[in-house]
C-alpha cells in the first residue's frame, strides 16, 4: 500500500472511533470529529454543485470560452444568452448573506417555489392520486391465470386496508359511530405498515454498522503494515 | 413591489407554465428551460449554505459562544475542503481533471474525513435501535402489540432463520410459513398503510401547490407577508 | 414506580444501555470474523428486475443512478455492482449517473471495481458513459425528460455528449428502454417514478434501503417493476445473477456474506424485544399501572 492511502485508513479508522467513543458518552473528540464533518461537508456540496453544475450548465451555456480552461469540448459552442436569467436570479439568491439586500433573494426563491409547486402539482396527481387509486381497485377478483382466492382475499384486504387507513386519515369528522370502527381498523392497518417499517429500519441500521465493522477490520488487519 | 408582489407573480407565472407544459407538447421547451434555472438555482443555494455556515460559525468564534473552539475546527475544515476543491490542489490532471482525481486534496477530504465520518455517524443508529428495541418497544395495547408482531415476522422472515423455523409446516400450510408471511404482509397490510400514506400525502401536496400557484399560500416568503 | 432495586425483572429492564451496544456490536463482529454465511432465495419482487434486464435485446439503453452517499454503501453498492455486472454481460448500453453529489464516488469506484476489473474491453463513450452529477434533484430528471443532453452537456470527464456514440440518437428520457434506481432518500427512487418512468412510460426499477422499501411497495409492479430492498434484496440479486451465470460467483457476493452477521444481528434484536417485553410484564412497572 502506497502512502497516500495508508493515510487515508489511519486518518478514517481514527475518526471513526471518534465517532464510535459517542456511544460510551458525549467527549471532546466526538465533537473534534462532528464539527470536521459539518465543515468538510458543506464544503463538499458546494465544490460539486460549482464544478457540475454550475461550471457546464451555466457558464459552459452562457459563454462557452469562458470555460474553455476547464471544458474544452465546450469552447467551440455558440452561446446561449437566455442563460442570463438563472445567472440573475443565483445572484438574487446569494443577496441574502447581504442583511441589507436579503429581501431580494425572494425572487429567486420564488422562481424556485413557483416550479416546485407547478411540476409537484400533476406529478403527485398522475403518480401519487390516480395512479395509486387505479392499482388499488384493478383487480379486484384476481382471474388471471385462473381464479385465486388467495389473491383476491389479498386484493380485497388492499381496498379495504387502504380505504380504512384513509378514513382515519379523514380528521374534518368525528371518529365515532361506524365511521369510527372503520377508522379503528384503519389504525390497525397502518400499525401493521410501522412495525413491517421498523422491521425493515432495523435490518439497514445493522447492514451500516456491518459495513463499518468490516472498514474497522480491514484497517487492524492492514493498517500495521508500513507503506513501503 | 418587491418583497411580495413581485414574488408571488413570478411563483404563479412559472407554476401556470409549467402545468400548462404538462398538458402541451409545444411547451416543452419551456419546461426543459425553467427546470434548468431550477437546477442552476439549486446549486447555488448550496453556496449560499456554505457561505451561511461560514459566517454563523466566525460569528460564534468573534463573539466567544460557547462551543466556539469547535467552531474553528468547523472553519478550517470548510477552508480546507473549499481550496482543496475550487483551486483542485494537488490534481494530477490539472485544471481539465475531475475535482475529485485520485491524489488530489479533496479526494483526499473526501476519503479521509468526510467518508468515514457519514459511515460512521450512520452506523451509530444501529446501536440506538437495539437500545430502543429493548428499553421502549413494548407490547402495551393492542396497536403495540400489532406493530410488535409485525415486526418480529418481518425480521425473521427476512432472514434464513425465518424458513427454517417454519420448514416442518406441511405442504398446503406453506402460505403460513414465516417467510411467505413476510412477503404477504409487506405486499398487502404494509402496502394497503403505505398507499393510504401516500395518497394522504399526495392530496396534502396537490392542494398546497395549487394555493402556491394561486397565490393564497405565501409563507414561503418569510416575515409578515405570509 | 417499582422501588429502588426492584426486583431480578426490573433491574433486567433497567440494564445500562452500553450493554445492550456491546451485544449488539458482538452479534455483528463474530459473525464477521467467522464469516458465517446462509443460502438467499430470491423472491418475486427481485426476480422481476433480474428477469427484464436479462430480456432486453443487446445495445438497450438503460440508465443506472447511483443516488446514495457513503453512509448506504453497504446497502446498495453491491445492488448497482450486481446489476451493473448483469447489464454488462448483456451488452445492453449503460449510462451512470447521479442526483446526489456523494453519488460521484459511488460511480468512480463502479468504474474502478466493475468496468476496469471485469468488463475492460467495454469502450466508455461507446458501451458505456459516466454522465456524472447534477444538481437540481428532481428539476434533473424534468429537464431531462425533454432535453436529455441539454441536462448532461458533458460526461464526468468532460467530454461534449453530442460528440459520444452512445448518445446518438438519445433526445428525451422517452428514448431509454429501462431505469434502474439505486438510492437511499431524495432524491431518488420516487422522483425517478413521478418525474421520470410516469410521464415518460419508461420502466423503472428500484434497489434502496432497507428503511425506503415499505414505503415504495404501492408503486409496484405498475409503476415499479421490481424492488430490491436493503441488503437482503441486493443478496437475493447477486443470488439471482450467480444461479444464471456462474462465472461472477467470486466478484458479486459481497451482499450474500453480509447477511451472516445481518442474521445474527436480527437474532439478537429479537431476544432484546423479547426479553424486555418479559421484564416489563413480569416486574413492577406493569403490575404498578395494573394496580392504577
Amino acid at each position: 500500500m502506497t502512502l497516500g492511502p495508508w493515510l487515508e485508513m489511519w486518518v478514517g479508522a481514527l475518526l471513526t472511533l471518534m465517532i464510535l467513543s459517542f456511544l460510551y458518552r458525549d467527549n471532546p473528540f466526538y465533537r473534534f470529529a462532528e464539527h470536521l464533518f459539518v465543515g468538510v461537508s458543506a464544503a463538499y456540496w458546494m465544490v460539486e454543485a460549482f464544478w457540475t453544475t454550475l461550471i457546464p450548465n451555466l457558464f459552459g451555456k452562457l459563454y462557452p470560452p469562458m470555460v474553455a480552461f476547464v471544458l474544452p469540448a465546450l469552447a467551440k459552442n455558440p452561446p446561449q444568452i437566455s442563460r442570463i436569467i438563472p445567472l440573475l436570479f443565483g445572484v438574487l439568491l446569494l443577496l441574502r448573506l447581504v442583511p441589507r439586500f436579503a429581501h431580494w433573494s425572494r425572487m429567486a426563491m420564488a422562481l424556485a417555489i413557483g416550479f416546485s409547486a407547478g411540476t409537484n402539482l400533476v406529478r403527485y396527481l398522475e403518480s401519487d392520486f390516480t395512479s395509486q387509486i387505479g392499482q388499488s381497485i384493478r383487480p379486484l377478483v384476481v382471474t388471471q391465470p385462473g381464479f385465486s382466492l388467495g389473491g383476491t382475499f389479498s386484493a380485497l384486504v388492499v381496498v379495504l386496508g387502504t380505504l380504512s387507513g384513509l378514513v382515519y386519515f379523514f380528521f374534518s369528522r368525528e371518529h365515532k359511530g361506524a365511521f369510527g370502527r372503520v377508522s379503528r381498523f384503519g389504525i390497525y392497518v397502518l400499525m401493521v405498515s410501522f412495525g413491517a417499517a421498523f422491521g425493515y429500519t432495523v435490518m439497514a441500521r445493522i447492514s451500516l454498522l456491518t459495513g463499518r465493522m468490516e472498514i474497522l477490520g480491514r484497517w487492524i488487519t492492514h493498517g500495521f503494515q508500513f507503506p513501503g | 413591489m418587491i418583497r411580495v408582489t413581485l414574488p408571488v407573480l413570478i411563483t404563479s407565472v412559472v407554476g401556470f407554465l409549467l402545468v400548462i407544459a404538462f398538458f402541451f407538447r409545444g411547451f416543452d421547451r419551456v419546461n426543459s428551460d425553467l427546470s434548468e434555472y431550477f437546477n442552476i438555482i439549486a446549486a447555488v443555494a448550496f453556496i449560499l449554505g456554505g457561505g451561511n455556515l461560514l459566517r454563523m460559525h466566525l460569528d460564534k468564534v468573534q463573539r466567544r459562544r460557547p462551543g466556539w473552539p469547535y467552531s474553528i475546527v468547523t472553519v478550517i475544515a470548510f477552508l480546507f475542503t473549499l481550496i482543496a476543491g475550487l483551486f483542485k490542489v494537488g490534481n494530477s490532471q490539472g485544471w481539465t481533471g475531475p475535482v475529485e482525481a485520485q491524489g488530489s486534496w479533496f479526494n483526499f477530504a473526501y476519503d479521509a474525513m468526510f467518508n468515514p465520518l457519514q459511515a460512521t455517524m450512520f452506523s451509530l443508529l444501529a446501536f440506538f435501535v437495539a437500545s430502543a428495541s429493548y428499553r421502549a418497544f413494548r407490547a402495551r395495547n393492542v396497536e403495540a402489540t400489532l406493530l410488535l408482531v409485525a415486526a418480529l415476522i418481518i425480521l425473521l422472515g427476512r432472514t434464513f432463520v425465518g424458513g427454517v423455523l417454519t420448514s416442518w409446516l406441511p405442504q398446503p400450510l406453506q402460505f403460513l410459513s414465516i417467510p411467505n408471511l413476510s412477503n404477504w404482509i409487506m405486499s398487502t397490510v404494509n402496502l394497503a398503510g403505505a398507499r393510504a400514506i401516500i395518497i394522504g400525502i399526495g392530496l396534502g401536496v396537490i392542494s398546497t401547490s395549487l394555493k402556491i400557484i394561486l397565490g393564497i399560500e405565501r409563507s414561503y416568503l418569510g416575515g409578515r407577508e405570509s | 414506580m417499582s422501588p429502588a432495586g426492584g426486583s431480578l425483572f426490573d433491574r433486567i429492564g433497567r440494564v445500562d444501555r452500553r450493554w445492550i451496544y456491546v451485544a449488539i456490536a458482538l452479534a455483528v463482529i463474530i459473525p464477521l470474523m467467522a464469516k458465517l454465511t446462509f443460502p438467499v432465495i430470491t423472491t418475486p419482487i427481485v426476480q422481476n428486475i433480474f428477469d427484464k434486464l436479462d430480456s432486453l435485446p443487446e445495445g438497450s439503453r438503460v440508465i443506472l443512478t447511483a443516488d446514495f452517499g457513503p453512509s448506504t454503501v453497504p446497502e446498495n453498492m453491491p445492488m448497482i455492482q450486481a446489476v451493473l455486472r448483469h447489464a454488462l454481460h448483456k451488452k445492453l448500453k449503460v449510462y451512470l449517473l447521479t442526483l446526489w453529489a456523494t453519488g460521484i464516488p459511488q460511480l468512480d469506484l463502479l468504474e474502478k471495481n466493475v468496468l476496469a476489473a471485469d468488463f475492460p474491453d467495454r469502450v466508455a463513450g461507446t458501451d458505456w458513459v459516466n454522465l456524472g452529477y447534477k444538481a437540481g434533484n428532481q428539476g434533473v430528471i424534468n429537464s431531462a425528460f425533454s432535453d436529455f443532453p441539454g441536462a448532461f452537456p458533458v460526461d464526468s470527464k468532460g467530454h461534449d455528449v453530442r460528440t459520444l456514440p452512445i448518445m446518438a440518437g438519445i433526445k428525451r428520457l422517452a428514448d431509454f428502454n429501462l431505469i434502474v434506481g439505486i438510492g437511499s432518500g431524495f432524491p431518488g427512487v420516487k422522483e425517478w417514478i413521478q418525474f421520470g418512468g410516469d410521464p415518460a412510460h419508461v420502466p423503472v426499477a428500484a434497489g434502496v434501503t432497507a428503511v425506503e422499501a415499505p414505503l415504495l411497495y404501492p408503486y409496484y409492479p405498475r409503476q415499479l417493476l421490481g424492488l430490491m430492498g436493503g441488503l437482503q434484496g441486493a443478496a437475493e440479486y447477486e443470488a439471482a445473477l450467480v444461479k444464471r451465470y456462474p462465472e461472477y460467483q467470486s466478484r458479486s457476493e459481497e451482499a450474500i456474506k453480509r447477511m451472516g452477521p445481518q442474521t445474527v444481528a436480527h437474532l439478537v434484536i429479537i431476544a432484546f424485544i423479547v426479553l424486555g417485553n418479559i421484564a416489563f410484564f413480569a416486574g413492577g412497572e406493569f403490575k404498578g399501572r395494573k394496580r392504577a
